[in-house]
């Protein structure tokens, strides 16, 4: 799981009052390269919550990787950003899409609900008795 | 201008539909819509010869028709590491400038002749080479090698063979230009049985290009497939360039598959795609997106599980739903590993749950492509029971037949209007509906039924009338092939 998924997932099980962000609880993670992509990020930088994916980097222990201000569009568009691996394009890029979180769980903020990750996969499907009606 | 269009004589009703999202595609927004078809005259409409009008020059033509690959935008394939990109119509055989068509070769030579000069000299200068290539629906072809143009001299008749088509009124012979060609060389690769993770309703591989087409899936495009299953239509989305995200009910199907080496992920490495950003367990009924989260996807791309061949299923005990046993906690001890139950999911419900996906989640232009169980009534689908949103317009049905009881009919749906309080109210409120009645919902949506009830039962159910009229069905093959 990647942290851009994180970044899109809440509780939903009764009880949860916004149920995000998701507290991150990481067993294993990993690196995995991948092509940077420009216009996809700069796409995707508008719905992305910052604090929310600030405090995941955290969680992981990388509280260098991401500064508190979101980049700006200018400093994505830079020239040379995709080649330069200090660029905030490639932060940005490395926080979202190059890290996965093999196990561990994402945990409700109001209910403490486990959702458990497992081989890359996380699990939101809720128990029958924790529909809302 | 008007160009002759060629397709391969199968999928009919999804021909001139990928043409025009080819269209916008490569022509830009409000072009597919533009896109203007007529029939050569005494042409039945499932007959591979049209002609259409395309808003654009012959550039554009080619795209559609997949002539030079260079001819496509350096913007679509920028971020692709993959140079066999598959970029335009799997239907489409060829497109031609016509020159001249007749009845007689007589009336074609006529025809040719009296075609503008300057439409044709650029092609007949002494230093060009060119070759003239026979073709004919139902006869023989002749081919040669590499030429710089080709020409092509198309005849249609009957001479007892109508592959399928009804009889031709009118012998007709076309000359044209080959403007582009089709290049369904890759289909091979994809093709299931080749494929190493497969479920039972695993998507084929031509039918996942055609939606992936009509979901406009391309480089930097993010592509949602809410009832992922093993993949298939992620695969084809993916192969285009989009980024895609799935997920499923069903942990079996998107975590373990068949082991290590055979699953979700291993059919993206097996083709060399980029695997998939996310693929996560979630209940399209129960969504898990955080609040405030919409329009990320540009596309929506899946075949929901309609109770034909697999039926959906959605959170909440089955036991629950019925009454049959009253509401209980699961112990705190026994949490982590209880196995959900889960209910039926009715098509209705279902379909209700992704148009609100859809207009949650899609950008405005986004596109929702998804296959729609019809109980076919005389022998045809009708129109009038396909879902309707406030938020959607219908761009296109293309309807294949199943059996003589039902046929899946793709409808390709854009987001023209935002996603407002009203309307989240408005789904919020049709929500309580389904969940109050939903054994009402369950028996009006059952499909399963009406497709597997013995014949004399269903005819019984419409007052002794045959339900199905045997001598309605077409003699051709139609929307069959």
């Amino acid at each position: 799981m990647r942290l851009l998924t994180h970044n899109m997932l809440a509780s939903n099980a009764r009880g949860a009052v916004t149920g995000y962000p998701l507290k991150l609880q990481v067993v294993k993670w990993s690196t995995k390269e991948a092509e940077p992509n420009p216009e996809f990020l700069r796409g995707m930088l508008p719905k992305i919550d910052w604090p929310a994916l600030v405090a995941a980097t955290q969680a992981l222990g990388l509280p260098e990787l991401l500064p508190e201000a979101p980049p700006t569009d200018a400093e994505l568009s830079a020239e040379g950003a995709a080649a330069d691996e200090g660029s905030a394009l490639r932060r940005l890029h490395r926080a979202l899409l190059e890290i996965h979180i093999e196990e561990g769980s994402l945990v409700c903020p109001d209910t403490d609900r486990c959702f458990p990750i497992s081989r890359g996969v996380p699990n939101m499907l809720l128990h029958e008795d924790e529909v809302r009606n | 201008m008007w160009y002759l269009c060629v397709f391969y004589h199968r999928l009919l009703d999804y021909r001139r539909p990928e043409v025009q999202s080819l269209a916008e595609l490569f022509g830009g927004p409000g072009a597919g819509d533009a896109v203007e078809w007529r029939m050569p005259e005494n042409h039945h409409v499932d007959s591979p010869f049209h002609l259409v009008r395309l808003p654009g020059d012959e550039r554009l033509a080619a795209q559609i028709a997949n002539r030079s690959k260079s001819a496509s935008p350096d913007r679509l394939i920028h971020h692709h590491s993959l140079a066999k990109l598959l970029l335009a119509g799997l239907l489409v055989k060829g497109i031609y400038e016509l020159w001249g068509q007749g009845t007689t070769y007589e009336e074609l030579e006529r025809a040719v002749m009296a075609y503008p000069e300057e439409r044709k000299l650029p092609y007949l200068t002494p230093e060009s080479t060119f070759k003239i290539v026979v073709d004919s629906f139902g006869k023989g072809r002749v081919n040669l090698k590499k030429p710089d143009h080709k020409f092509f001299v198309m005849e249609t008749d009957d001479y007892g063979c109508n592959n399928g088509l009804p009889p031709v009124a009118q012998r007709t012979v076309f000359f044209g230009r080959e403007v582009g060609a089709a290049d369904r060389h890759l289909l091979p690769t994809y093709q299931l049985k080749s494929r190493k993770y497969i479920g039972p309703t695993a998507m084929d591989a031509e039918m996942a290009f055609l939606m992936a087409n009509q979901g406009l899936a391309r480089p930097g495009k993010l592509v949602y497939d809410p009832f992922v299953g093993t993949g298939s239509i992620l695969v084809a989305a993916a192969h285009f360039g989009a980024m895609t995200m799935g997920a499923d009910i069903d942990i079996r199907v998107v975590r373990d598959g068949r082991g290590p080496d055979c699953n979700i992920w291993s059919n993206f490495e097996q083709y060399k795609l980029p695997e998939p950003l996310c693929i996560l367990r979630a209940d399209n009924n129960v969504p898990p997106w955080r609040p405030g989260l919409k329009e990320v996807f540009d596309a929506i791309i899946c075949d929901p599980p309609y109770g034909v061949r697999a039926g959906g299923r959605k959170s909440g005990g089955r036991k629950l739903i019925k009454g049959t046993v009253a509401p209980y906690t699961v112990p705190d001890e026994k949490r982590d590993s209880h196995i959900p139950s889960t209910a039926p999911y009715s098509l209705a419900e279902c379909v209700h749950d992704l148009l609100h996906l859809a207009a949650r989640m899609l950008v405005m232009g986004g596109r929702l492509v998804f296959f729609f169980p019809v109980v076919r009534e005389d022998g045809v689908a009708n129109p009038a029971k396909y879902p309707e949103h406030p938020c959607f317009r219908l761009l296109a049905s293309c309807e294949q037949i199943l059996s003589m009881r039902y046929s899946r009919v793709l409808l390709t749906m854009v987001k023209v209007g935002p996603y407002t309080e009203e309307v989240e109210k408005a789904a919020e409120e049709r929500r309580r509906e389904f969940r109050e009645n939903h054994h009402k919902w369950m028996e009006e949506g059952n499909l399963h039924s009406a497709v597997f009830s013995p014949a004399d039962q269903a005819a019984a159910a419409a007052d002794g009338k045959p339900a199905i009229d045997r001598d309605s069905k077409p003699k051709y093959r139609g929307k069959y092939v």
